[in-house]
């Protein structure tokens, strides 16, 4: 694979060779409700030779906290979640429940198709986004804030419904350009680091970046529990994060820039199972 | 801030004279008092779960006095010998006094 | 490999129990804070090796949580248990970690939780016997930091 860091900023950042140890630690478990942490690209023009979980680049000690549900701290959200469920919350005196029912079946297989093209806004609609139309439109509710505990609670509830299915997000269609532009902002260099996504994560996965091991960098974990955090995040905080280090003014959380990334990303990773809560470093 | 809310995984059943496993969880940031706002350069007051007690028919079976050195959402795995059917009681206390409780039925062979 | 006699065992059992009580190994100013802590628990009393096992990972992944595992070897009998446990930090801004309290009742000393490490440095696990013994068991752990991790 080729690496083409700029001459002048090779030294700054420094990748530190590792084996991949993808598949050895698969094999000595899963994570509580999938059965691969792995898939096979769809085409041979995929840029990954073999799809792999960031699961799969964490240490036992991180994987043990998503291989039981118990341990797992991001069921906090999950069932916070499924508490508001039910809440009625709004002017039209509606909670989620009063139209979708139980969300064990209405919302499965939701979250692996995320974001998901809306008709009558002609544009892509991520979880967030999603939940937050529903709450306008259809409860009289106002909007969460992205990052508010009821956001996230919300969003790991229904997304785990979808656990252990394969993302599967529309990418044809009126979502080709979106993917498009996703992808132009996957490869795109920015920040006086001058890094695009690919840098670590497509051309240097499985090595060590200073102090951390790169993963692929999928999206079918968020939201995720992260430790560093010490809570639930959701995949744009991730973004933005990852932007700010590599010195880049972040793209607006919720903005399209954002959301194109989450759908090229979601495209890129398809086949892998959806772990949402997934427990990350 | 949400409210903590305990979650608790002990079992409902266990034969005389059996070991059994509890883990328990609570939502919780574990401020430690030691962080500064990084706008005003203030220090955030400590507030902390100070305190986890886990009894067994009013009787102390395992209890805990935290410092902020754990871990935000604390966790605590412990054990009990089963001797007799009765009802878990696991209270948390945190520095604003406080507390959440959750209770779970144990019933013995 | 190596056999060890029962003598050199012992012999080397014998020089480390001295050693923690002569000259306790704690080398930085937060390690003496920490012997202080711990001081405090014992009242002075030196504790001896063994019986207490401290299980941590030999590198973390990150300091904000670390699993911990904690086991001492006793019949946890009315008049034979494991009174409490200490855990101190030793290169943490303040030593305590946390102080677990056990009974007869708990049937065996075992107990797991999830801390938090500033930096690579050692963990200290001091149990309080029902006789009124001491004994205590360390451990380095390595702490990751300096990464980018978002």
């Amino acid at each position: 694979m080729k690496v083409s860091i700029k001459a002048g900023l090779v030294a700054a950042i420094a990748f530190a060779g590792f084996a991949v140890t993808g598949s050895t630690l698969a094999d000595e478990g899963l994570p509580e409700g999938v059965t691969a942490v792995k898939a096979t690209p769809p085409s041979k023009d995929h840029p990954l030779d073999e799809i792999l979980s960031g699961w799969t680049f964490r240490t036992p000690e991180t994987q043990a906290l998503q291989q039981d549900d118990f341990e797992n701290p991001g069921y906090l959200w999950v069932e916070r979640g499924e508490a508001l469920w039910s809440e009625v919350d709004g002017s039209a005196g509606k909670a989620c429940a009063s139209c979708h029912n139980d969300a064990a079946d209405s919302m499965k297989g939701v979250g692996a198709e995320m974001p998901k093209w809306d008709a009558k806004l002609n544009r892509p609609l991520t979880m967030e986004q999603r939940i937050n139309n529903c709450r306008t439109e259809n409860m009289g509710a106002k909007e969460w804030k992205w990052e508010s505990t009821q956001m996230l609670s919300m969003t790991s509830y229904v997304r785990n419904q979808s656990r252990g299915m394969p993302v599967n997000v529309q990418a044809d269609g009126p979502m080709a350009s979106w993917v498009a532009k996703g992808k132009e902002v996957y490869y795109t260099r920015v920040g006086q680091l001058d890094m695009s996504c690919a840098n670590c994560h497509e051309a240097n996965y499985g090595k060590y970046i200073r102090a951390d091991f790169l993963s692929q960098g999928h999206s079918n974990g968020f939201p995720t529990y992260r430790l560093k955090w010490q809570k639930i995040g959701s995949l744009h905080r991730r973004f933005k994060g990852c932007m700010k280090n590599i010195r880049a003014t972040p793209y607006k959380v919720g903005g399209d820039e954002f959301v194109a990334l989450e759908v090229y990303l979601a495209q890129r990773g398809k086949g892998l199972q959806v772990e949402a809560p997934a427990v990350r470093n | 801030m949400a409210k903590s809310k305990p979650r608790v995984k002990a079992p409902k059943t266990a034969g005389k004279g059996d070991i059994v496993t509890i883990k328990t969880l609570i939502s919780h940031k574990m401020e430690t008092g030691l962080r500064k706002d990084k706008k005003t350069g203030d220090l955030i007051p400590r507030q902390i779960i100070n305190k986890f007690m886990a009894k067994f028919n009013g009787e102390d079976v395992f209890s805990v006095d935290i410092d902020p050195a754990i871990s935000a959402n604390p966790y605590f795995q412990f054990s009990m010998k089963a001797e007799e059917s009765g009802e878990f009681e696991f209270i948390w206390v945190d520095d604003s006094g406080d507390t959440y409780s959750k209770k779970s039925a144990l019933t013995v062979n | 490999m190596h056999t060890i006699t029962r003598r050199q065992l012992l012999a080397v059992t014998a020089a480390t129990a001295t050693g923690l009580a002569l000259s306790p190994n704690f080398a930085s100013a937060k390690a003496e804070d920490a012997m202080a802590v711990l001081d405090k628990f014992t009242g002075g009393k030196a504790p001896a090796e063994g019986k207490v096992t401290l299980k941590m990972p030999e590198i973390a992944e990150n300091g904000n949580t670390v699993p911990l595992s904690i086991s001492v070897d006793s019949p946890m009998t009315a008049d034979n248990y494991v009174k409490r446990v200490v855990i101190v930090a030793e290169g943490n801004p303040r030593p305590e970690v946390a102080t677990l309290h056990f009974s007869p009742k708990s049937g065996v000393a075992e107990a797991s939780t999830r801390m938090r490490l500033a930096k690579t440095q050692n963990v200290v696990a001091l149990a309080e016997m029902s006789d009124g013994s001491f004994h205590m068991v360390k451990r380095q752990v390595k702490v990751t930091i300096g990464g980018c991790g978002g």
